[in-house]
Parts: structure tokens; C-alpha cells; sequence
């Protein structure tokens, strides 16, 4: 019997801690979440661009890389929004600054939110593209039937990794939920200007910054 | 009618030195399915598993046999596209979480107490629990093909957000399912765990053990490790769909890659949480048929943990396509190649305990010889998929469909036919009609080879998976793979039958059914009566 005692104690032992290993297996899972966000910040390697505006940095225009920049735009289900791109694709050098027009058209009659998502492809050119200005900085916000164009202003570092030849600027269109009451009271308060010249086609803002 | 138990004995014939005296002290069980609810008995709770898996295996088969009926020609003839996901989504889901892992529970809760001369697993309360959570979960599931907007529709690995944003109402329903199939299978390693670290026969050292006890051993570690990844994933699935979080949704903020990360973390283990036990059957079977004992037992052991551990760090092979930078694509082809060079050890191990063997060729064994050569092969074409740049060619194509269903048809499940062949003797007293036996055999090699080589021609050329409809081009390789899948899914039938008529009656099978067989639980009688080594057994360690 001696030894059946000794064979429970070590049960015991053995589901504790393996209960514990479960527990902390558990909380790894979503602690990943945070340090995925971390690693993927401090590497930049998933594609994601800082939200900020980043001044411009002058440096000498490297003549001699041509980099081909692609513009590729994605509406999503949810939101009755168009967005397009004034160019599919331009040509630009290491260090030169270039401006690039984003449409946004509001299909529907109603008012909406909504966020253009940026991902940048290859994931390593992140770090050294530098967006002055972008609609990607905060959210946009349409009347009914409201189209507007917004410029992205960007320029690519110098030190750009020389196998890339193409950097791909995707932008997916989510929309944002505001609490009605909220987004309609800012919207009366902030936006009549705007609401009164509705429906003009093409109209410029500043670089998406009153917005 | 209960006739797979082994009747209560009236002390047996043939009992070796190391069998019980008579069970003593332990009340009659109750009659009729009550039974059954609350059994606490290894090999009866293992039988259940083994009987649990097995239907699965025929509901997960039948929607298998529904995909290749639509695949049989180009153009959408018999169901809606919608309805097609629906069946490979819970194909996959039904044989991986409740025919591959339930079948391996069962065979370690029926056979690791007996390896290891313990007199039932450590929790046996427990383990009842984590059993019959297994048929509330997969009710659950299969219940959701009726629910309005149907089943789980996102395949297997449910991707967010194909399956938060985009997947049907029923998902939720999914998720708890798959909660209560993962709080089923830690229960049943925490109790393997504690039943082998604590329960052996006196002066059985751990590396006394046999292979299959080892390898479950590793695998209720793995499974320990991963599960919760698993839980942890779907949990966050769940807020993203009810509660608005946005860990996947980029829209707020969250990450869709983020997601196969972390399933992937959790599914490349799960991938070797199906394979190990198969290594430890075929460990025990090959030797036996071979009779000579097994080459590089230790090399055997610590090929099992490298694989373990390795497995941590390949997960984002499955993700070559996402972007992944350049060093992160070539150090999850490394680290995928080195797998290679444990599994090796492995196969050439086999290879040389059959070298100059007295070898014969009884169903298990040929079941286990099936499962080395075409586990290989399996193998082989996940090296193929290892090289990243090729990978770019062969991703969601049906080459990989190729892949991994050799690496789980012919490896997982020949390993767990040649088990349960293996092991008929011991549990039922009777030998399995060798004849049945050898017949379902070849009709499974035939038809498991037509039906998934020709899917590596067909992905090869570019047939990408998960499609109802398909270019003409594929045609001929579809259609040998329906004819296939019609013939091995028709002759696991006669597994079932030889399952029977073995359980009913049958050639006596003496306490050492097979004549090259070692291992401990060939010392007690056959049928092994319900209660067994109430006194340890003494471990008498083969000379070597």
C-alpha cells in the first residue's frame, strides 16, 4: 500500500503542475498578442505603417534607382464607399518627394465613417517609406453622395534596400462605427462649411488634415 | 448488447505468472447503457473511444465521399457550392479532432496501463468525464449543419476573417465545440501524463518503456502545450464575433496574419499529435513480426522528443505566401528540413529491425509495412512543400491536399488498423479473421493509393483546393481519385465486419497472442480480464 500512497502523492504533483503549464500555455497565447504587435513595430516586417504624419527629410535624390510604386485600393461590405487611386502605378526616385491624388466617393445617400487601412508590400521597405501626408492618418467622414480627393504625399528613404524595385501601397477601406448621436452632432458643428458645398465633384481638401 | 467487453472471468487458462488473482472486491457493475455512462474502467473507457472514433470515422468519411461525388466531374452537378464547403470544412474537422486523436485516446487509455503494469489510469474518474465530453462536442458541431446559414463553411483552419467577419451564425456554436473537443483531449493528457510518470510496474525506468507509451508520453506534452493556443485562439475568435474586440479585424486595429500565427502555432504540434502514437504502434508491431527485438530503441526515443521540439518552430511553413520577410522564409525552411533528419532515424530504424528478420505477414504487420513505405511518401512531398520558393508554385493547390492526406490516411489511420488488428486479441480473445483481414487491406492500399497519388499530379498542375468546380484540364486525375475514394471508403466496411465477427467469436487467442510479441500486456490472459495487475507485475528488463 506503501508505494499506492507514493503513486497518489506523485499524481497529485504531476496534475499540478500540469495544470499550471495549461494555465501559463494559456495566458502565452494571449500575451502573443501584445508582443506580436511589439515585435512586428520594432522589425516593421508586417506591413504596417506608422499612423503619424513624418516630416519631410531632405536628402539627394538618388537618380540613378527608378523604384516603381503601385497603388492598389480595396472597398470592403459594410460601406458603400469607392476609392481610387489617380494612378495605378508611378516611377519614383530614392529621396524624391511625390503626390499621388486618392478619390473617395460615397455611393450611398447616407452619411458614414470610414478608415483606409494601409499595407505596405514588400514588408522590409516599411521602415523607409515616410509618409508627410496621408488620408490613412485618420478617419474620413462623408456626407451622402460626397466625393472627395485627397492627396497622399510620401517619399521613400534613400537607404531603401537596393533588391526592391517595387513598393505596393495597398489601402482597404473599413468603415467606422461612431455612435450616431456623436458623429451627427460633429458633423453639424464641424462640417457645415462642407455639408453646404455637397454633392461638388473633386472637391480638394488640404491634405486630408480638417478632416 | 455490450459484446466488446471483455467478459467478467472465471479465473482464466493460460494465465502467466505476472496475471492478477482473482478481482476481488469490486462490486458488479450495473447492467444496460448506465453502465457505460459511468464507467471508470480503462479498457472500457478506451473501448468507448475506440468506438466513438470509429463512427466519426464513417460520418467524416461520408462527407469526404460528398466532395469527391461533386469532384467526380467538372461543372457543379449534385450540391450548391455553399453546401460543398461545408462538407471539406467538417470533413477535416470531424477526422482530425474526432476519428485521428479519440482513436489513439482510446488505444492509450486500453493499452498504456497495461504496457506499463498499472492497474487502471491514474484519474479514472476523469477520464470517464473527458470521454463522454467528446460526443456533446461533436453533436454540437455536427448540429450546426442544420442551423440556419448552415455549418462552419471556412475549412478546417478557419482563417479569420473568412470566419468572424464572413462565417455563418452558426460559428459560435463551432467555437464551443471545439472548446469542449480541447478540454476532452488535455483531461486525457494530464491523465496519461500522471499514469505514466507515477504508475509504472516497480523498476520499469522510463526508458524500460515501450515505444508507444513513449511517444504518447511525448504527445500528452505536446498536446499540453498547444491545446490552450488553441483555446486562446478561438476564445478571441469569440469576442471578435460578439464582443467586438478586433484581434483579427484589421479594420480595428487588429492583425488577420496575427491569426495564423497563432493557429499554426497550435496546428503544426497538432500535426505531430497525430503521428507520434501511429510511431509508437508501428515500433511495437514491426518488431514483433520481424521477431527480433528493435534496432535504436534510444535513438527511437530521442527522435520523438527532437520531433516534439522542433515542431515549436516550423509553424510559419504554413504561411510561406503571407509575406513573410526573407530570413523569416528561409529559417522556417531550415528548421522544416530538420525535421526530416529525426523522421529519418525513424524510417531507417524500422528498415534495419527488419533486416535479416524471421519476418511474416499477419494483417498488422502488413498494415504497419504499408504505413512505412507510404508515410515516406508523405514525407517526401512535405520536403517538396518545405522549399519555400516552391512552395510559392504548390501552395493551396492539391498537392498539399496530396501531402497531407498520405502523411494521415496511410500513416495515422493504417497505424491505428494495424493497432486495433494488433491488439483484437488482447481485448476480445479471439484473432481477427485473417482472411477479412488481408482482403480489406489490399482493397485500402489500392484505393488509398488511387485515390491521393493522382491529387499530386493534379495540384502539380495547378488545381488549387477547397473548389467545387474545376478546369477541364484535371478532369481524368479527378476522376480516378473519385473512383478512389468510393472504393477505399466501401472497403473500410469490411474492417467493421472483421471488428465483429472478431468480438463475436473467432480463432482462440492464447495470453501471448503473437510469437515475437514482448511487451507486458501480453502476460496477462486473453481477453484481459477487466481488472488487471492489481498487484504490480515484476519488470523483468529484456537482456540486451
Amino acid at each position: 500500500m506503501d508505494s499506492r500512497d507514493q503513486a497518489q502523492v506523485g499524481v497529485r504533483r504531476t496534475v499540478i503542475r500540469t495544470i499550471a503549464a495549461l494555465i501559463g500555455m494559456f495566458a502565452f497565447a494571449f500575451a502573443l498578442v501584445p508582443l506580436y504587435d511589439v515585435f512586428c513595430r520594432i522589425t516593421g516586417i508586417n506591413g504596417k505603417v506608422d499612423a503619424t504624419a513624418q516630416s519631410v527629410v531632405h536628402e539627394e535624390v538618388d537618380e540613378t534607382r527608378v523604384i516603381n510604386v503601385q497603388f492598389i485600393t480595396r472597398g470592403s461590405p459594410g460601406l458603400p464607399w469607392r476609392m481610387s487611386a489617380e494612378t495605378h502605378q508611378m516611377s519614383v526616385h530614392p529621396g524624391q518627394m511625390a503626390e499621388v491624388d486618392f478619390t473617395f466617393t460615397n455611393n450611398s445617400h447616407s452619411e458614414n465613417w470610414g478608415r483606409a487601412v494601409p499595407s505596405v508590400s514588400p514588408s522590409n521597405a516599411t521602415p523607409h517609406l515616410r509618409k508627410i501626408s496621408c488620408f490613412c492618418f485618420q478617419e474620413q467622414h462623408l456626407q451622402g453622395d460626397e466625393r472627395l480627393t485627397i492627396p497622399l504625399v510620401f517619399q521613400l528613404a534613400r537607404d531603401l534596400p537596393a533588391d526592391i524595385n517595387t513598393v505596393t501601397l495597398v489601402y482597404t477601406l473599413y468603415p467606422v462605427e461612431h455612435e450616431i448621436q456623436n458623429a451627427s452632432l460633429d458633423s453639424l458643428l464641424n462640417n457645415r462649411f462642407k455639408s453646404d458645398s455637397n454633392n461638388n465633384s473633386n472637391k480638394n481638401e488640404v491634405a486630408g488634415e480638417t478632416i | 448488447m455490450a459484446p466488446k467487453l471483455p467478459p467478467q472471468p472465471p479465473l482464466q487458462h493460460g494465465t502467466t505468472a505476472v496475471a492478477d488473482g482473482p478481482a476481488h472486491g469490486h462490486a458488479a457493475p450495473p447492467k444496460g447503457i448506465w453502465r457505460w455512462l459511468i464507467t471508470t474502467n480503462h479498457k472500457e473507457i478506451g473501448t468507448l473511444y475506440l468506438i466513438f472514433s470509429l463512427t466519426m470515422f464513417f460520418i467524416g468519411g461520408i462527407f469526404a465521399l460528398v466532395v469527391r461525388a461533386e469532384l467526380f466531374q467538372p461543372g457543379l452537378q449534385l450540391i450548391e457550392p455553399e453546401f460543398f464547403n461545408q462538407m471539406t470544412t467538417m470533413h477535416g474537422l470531424i477526422m482530425v479532432f474526432a476519428a485521428v486523436m479519440p482513436a489513439f485516446t482510446g488505444l492509450a487509455n486500453w493499452m498504456i496501463p497495461l504496457q506499463i503494469g498499472a492497474p487502471d489510469m491514474a484519474l479514472p474518474r476523469l477520464n470517464n468525464f473527458s470521454f463522454w465530453l467528446l460526443p456533446v462536442a461533436f453533436t454540437l458541431l455536427l448540429s450546426t449543419l442544420f442551423m440556419p446559414g448552415g455549418g462552419p463553411n471556412f475549412g478546417w483552419t478557419f482563417y479569420a476573417p473568412l470566419s468572424t467577419n464572413y462565417g455563418p451564425p452558426s460559428t459560435t456554436f463551432f467555437i464551443l465545440a471545439l472548446h469542449i473537443a480541447g478540454i476532452s483531449s488535455i483531461l486525457g493528457a494530464i491523465n496519461i501524463i500522471a499514469t505514466i510518470l507515477n504508475m509504472r510496474a516497480p523498476g520499469m525506468r522510463l526508458m524500460d518503456m515501450p515505444l508507444f507509451v513513449w511517444t504518447w508520453l511525448v504527445t500528452a506534452f505536446l498536446l499540453i502545450a498547444v491545446m490552450p493556443v488553441l483555446a486562446g485562439v478561438i476564445t478571441m475568435m469569440l469576442m471578435d464575433i460578439n464582443f467586438g474586440t478586433s484581434f483579427f479585424n484589421a479594420a480595428g486595429g487588429g492583425d488577420p496574419v496575427l491569426f495564423q500565427h497563432l493557429f499554426w502555432f497550435f496546428g503544426h504540434p497538432e500535426v505531430y499529435i497525430m503521428i507520434l502514437p501511429a510511431f509508437g504502434i508501428v515500433s511495437a508491431i514491426i518488431p514483433t513480426f520481424a521477431r527480433k527485438p528493435l534496432f535504436g530503441y534510444a535513438s527511437m526515443v530521442y527522435a520523438t522528443a527532437a520531433i516534439a521540439l522542433l515542431s515549436f518552430l516550423v509553424w510559419a511553413h504554413h504561411m510561406f505566401v503571407v509575406g513573410l520577410p526573407l530570413v523569416a522564409e528561409l529559417f522556417f525552411m531550415y528548421s522544416t528540413m530538420l525535421i526530416a533528419v529525426p523522421t529519418g532515424v525513424k524510417v531507417f530504424n524500422w528498415i534495419t529491425t527488419l533486416f535479416r528478420g524471421s519476418i511474416s505477414f499477419e494483417s498488422p504487420m502488413l498494415f504497419a509495412l504499408a504505413f512505412v513505405v507510404l508515410f515516406t511518401i508523405g514525407g517526401f512531398s512535405g520536403l517538396m512543400l518545405a522549399i519555400a520558393p516552391a512552395d510559392f508554385q504548390y501552395h493551396d493547390t492539391y498537392f498539399v491536399v496530396a501531402h497531407f492526406h498520405y502523411v494521415l490516411v496511410p500513416g495515422a489511420i493504417f497505424a491505428i488498423m494495424a493497432g486495433v488488428y494488433y491488439w483484437l486479441p488482447k481485448w476480445t480473445g479471439h484473432y481477427p479473421n485473417e482472411r477479412l483481414a488481408q482482403w480489406h487491406f489490399w482493397f485500402s492500399v489500392i484505393g488509398v493509393n488511387l485515390t491521393f497519388f493522382p491529387m499530386h499530379f493534379a495540384g502539380l498542375a495547378g488545381m488549387p483546393r477547397r473548389i467545387p468546380d474545376y478546369a477541364l484540364q484535371f478532369a481524368d486525375f479527378n476522376l480516378l481519385s473519385s473512383i478512389g475514394a468510393f472504393f477505399f471508403g466501401a472497403s473500410q466496411l469490411l474492417f467493421v465486419l472483421g471488428v465483429i465477427l472478431c468480438v463475436r467469436g473467432g480463432k482462440k487467442a492464447p495470453a501471448k497472442a503473437w510469437e515475437g510479441a514482448v511487451d507486458l500486456e501480453w502476460t496477462v490472459p486473453s481477453p484481459a480480464p477487466l481488472h488487471t495487475f492489481e498487484t504490480p507485475p515484476v519488470f523483468h528488463r529484456a537482456s540486451t
